[in-house]
């Protein structure tokens, strides 16, 4: 039987099928594997942030910071690589290290002096973005050999039809998120601090440890997304993925996880930057159609998803009282 | 001395003061003001100038923050009345008629009045974190203002319209007057009447205020409602600066700074209290921080990082498990001795 709290994710599911399925309907040449796969190899990036902060959102907290965290990346390693020659197996464990120290360091700053996530990541939004212009405010394009074949390898699959190598890193996190969500301890504290901070306290779980850690880890997602991000524009620069913290955050409430903490899926997260990947494609099949469409429809779906999750929540704490 | 430092606006203006003092030392002639034809020139002229948008949409913003909520999509309403003005003006014949231009500002700020009615009645009614409601409309509003001006920056030539911006009046830019008007307005209808009481008690309690007799929802969305007005201006002076409309760039990070002003001018974001005031002190900050960096010759980007700390060191002096962490070591080693005793007594 389907149990009750499954239906947000049922809906998003659904809906990512309907828009494939009317796609390919409507424009010849949609409906095939090649594109569903594109939809992965374009949306790599967002999809490895899209789980650190879905991490972080069901803790009950909000991460601004991933986008220009993800610029910082790309800066640093575009400028250690090209410019002071540092080999690609030093630079990128070095970034993931800033990225998960970037992050541990805001999650402290949240947990031991009770500041805002809104505020204390937007400190950190700031700061990461201005770093990158630190560095350098042009930007500094790669042809390091091993970033040249991680962009260019492609992975053929029977059929005739390929994947990129980042396409294998995001799936890798998808999985691994789903495992340490729903399969491990911290997982099951991350969830408890969402449902209720003051319960977990009491309960004895290690609240200090989870908040601080799920921040870590949203850094890291970051960072690795960051590197992600690298391989597919093979360049740094201060404005890359520019406001990308509200296409992840449009993406896990898509994906069906409450704002206000305690419920959510990765694998719903997962759809949610699908169906985003899925409007931008169908825009660019469509051809007359202008890119600003897909913020309208990005922040229609927001809404329709909000007041379904309202409607949701209040009926079944309605049943409960 | 101690009375003074415990005012409010004690540390904003310290740190106004201090800016002030760095540009003096740095540059002396930032102080100077010169006329040419009837006009003021010089630096502090223009942080007031190139800071009046700020300093409109943070007023919104302070009474917004007061009811312990926050207004992301105010930069997107900025690019909205703007983009939708400059429609209206290049649309029409005679881009310099007095009816045209006042049409064009009067759709506009209709406009922008229901959208900020949409945040509030989203916060209110639908009882969304106001975070979360906003955030709909941050995202979708750029659309909509690229999808008012086909994606294409939309210049105007209506020198009267240019005059909201960009003219002057009684050799001050006209817009000071503006900011003069709308901060008025805001601190009479606040502290003359008892509408600022009920924004701060809404903010502290919302259930409790309601059950107290105040319309808690009406504040809300007026809130709202004023914000999303007080975003229109600003979008209006500034298209009419540049004679302009950028739906991708207007307005682009102005919630971000409108809340940065807020917070440093001592408003918390924990709702309940506000300082209108502070507010107008905290923009002012921010726009003298930009002015100063440019002056400097440093890149312009990296505001940003300085502006990172200044959010940090603020929000760590407001934070009180912070405040009580420094304390509570400072008493430590004052009466070492005498906690020892009475532990153990």
């Amino acid at each position: 039987m389907l149990k009750k709290q499954y239906l947000p994710i049922i809906v998003t599911v659904a809906l990512f099928m309907v828009m494939f399925v009317a796609g390919a309907f409507r424009y010849t040449g949609f409906f095939s594997l090649q594109v569903l796969l594109n939809l992965l190899i374009d949306n790599a990036f967002l999809l490895i942030v899209a789980i650190g902060m879905t991490f972080v959102i069901i803790s009950g907290g909000i991460d601004l910071s991933v986008g220009s965290m993800i610029a910082l990346t790309t800066m640093v390693s575009a400028s250690l690589i090209q410019n002071v020659g540092w080999s690609p197996w030093v630079v990128i464990p070095l970034v993931l290290m800033i990225g998960a120290t970037f992050g541990c360091a805001m999650g402290a700053l949240i947990h031991y002096f009770n500041i805002q996530p809104f505020i204390v990541t937007l400190a950190g939004m700031f700061l990461a973005r201005g770093l990158c212009y630190v560095i350098s405010i042009n930007t500094i394009t790669i042809n390091n050999t091993f970033y040249m074949s991680m962009a260019q390898t492609k992975i053929h699959l029977p059929g005739g039809n390929f994947i990129s190598i980042s396409v294998l890193i995001a799936l890798v996190a998808v999985a691994i998120g789903i495992y340490v969500a729903h399969y491990t301890r911290f997982g099951r504290n991350v969830y408890a601090l969402g449902g209720s901070e003051q319960s977990a306290v009491l309960m004895g779980l290690p609240v200090a440890r989870t908040k601080i850690l799920v921040y870590t880890l949203s850094g890291f997602c970051s960072a690795l997304s960051g590197v992600v991000f690298t391989f597919y524009m093979l360049s740094g620069y201060g404005l890359h993925a520019n406001g990308l913290e509200l296409d992840a955050i449009a993406a896990v409430v898509i994906g069906g996880t409450l704002l206000t903490g305690g419920v959510g899926y990765i694998a719903g997260t997962f759809f949610g930057v699908m169906i985003q990947g899925v409007i931008q494609t169908i825009i660019s099949f469509e051809g007359t159609l202008s890119s600003w469409w897909t913020k309208i429809v990005i922040g229609l779906l927001l809404f329709s998803f909000i007041v379904f999750q309202r409607i949701f929540t209040t009926r079944r704490s309605s049943r409960r009282g | 001395m101690a009375r003074l430092m415990k005012h409010h606006l004690f540390w904003p203006l310290t740190m106004l003061a201090g800016l002030l003092l760095f540009n003096l030392c740095y540059s002396p002639d930032f102080f100077s003001i010169q006329i040419r034809n009837g006009h003021l020139y010089g630096s502090l002229i223009d942080i007031l100038n190139f800071g009046a948008p700020l300093i409109v949409v943070a007023i919104g913003m302070t009474l917004v923050i007061a009811t312990k909520g926050v207004d992301l999509s105010v930069g997107s309403i900025v690019a909205i009345t703007g983009a939708l003005a400059c429609m209206t003006l290049s649309k029409s014949s005679d881009q310099n008629g007095f009816a045209v231009v006042l049409l064009a500002i009067v759709i506009s700020l209709v406009l922008a009045i229901v959208l900020g009615l949409w945040n509030g009645l989203l916060v209110s009614l639908g009882g969304i974190q106001p975070i979360i409601a906003t955030l709909i409309l941050m995202v979708a509003g750029r659309g909509i203002a690229q999808l008012i001006t086909s994606g294409q920056i939309i210049t105007v030539s209506s020198p009267r319209y240019n005059y909201i911006g960009a003219g002057s009046l009684l050799g001050l830019p006209f817009s000071v007057f503006i900011v003069l008007a709308i901060f008025i307005t805001a601190l009479l209808l606040t502290r003359k009447s008892a509408l600022g009481l009920f924004i701060e008690s809404v903010g502290t309690n919302s259930e409790a205020s309601r059950l107290a007799g105040i319309r808690s929802r009406a504040i809300l969305i007026s809130v709202y409602a004023f914000c999303g007005i007080c975003a229109g201006i600003a979008g209006l002076i500034l298209s009419s600066n540049v004679s302009s409309a950028d739906g991708n760039n207007a307005g682009l990070w102005v919630e971000l700074d409108a809340i940065l002003a807020v917070v440093i001018g001592g408003t918390s974001m924990n709702g309940g209290r506000f300082y209108l005031s502070g507010t107008l002190i905290g923009a002012l900050i921010i726009q003298t921080l930009t002015t100063t960096i440019y002056m400097i010759g440093v890149p312009p980007e990296i505001t940003l990082v300085v502006k990172a700390f200044v959010v940090l060191v603020v929000c760590l002096i407001q934070s009180e498990a912070f405040r009580k962490k420094i304390f509570e070591r400072r008493k430590y080693r004052k009466y070492s001795d005498k906690a020892e005793v009475t532990r153990h007594a």
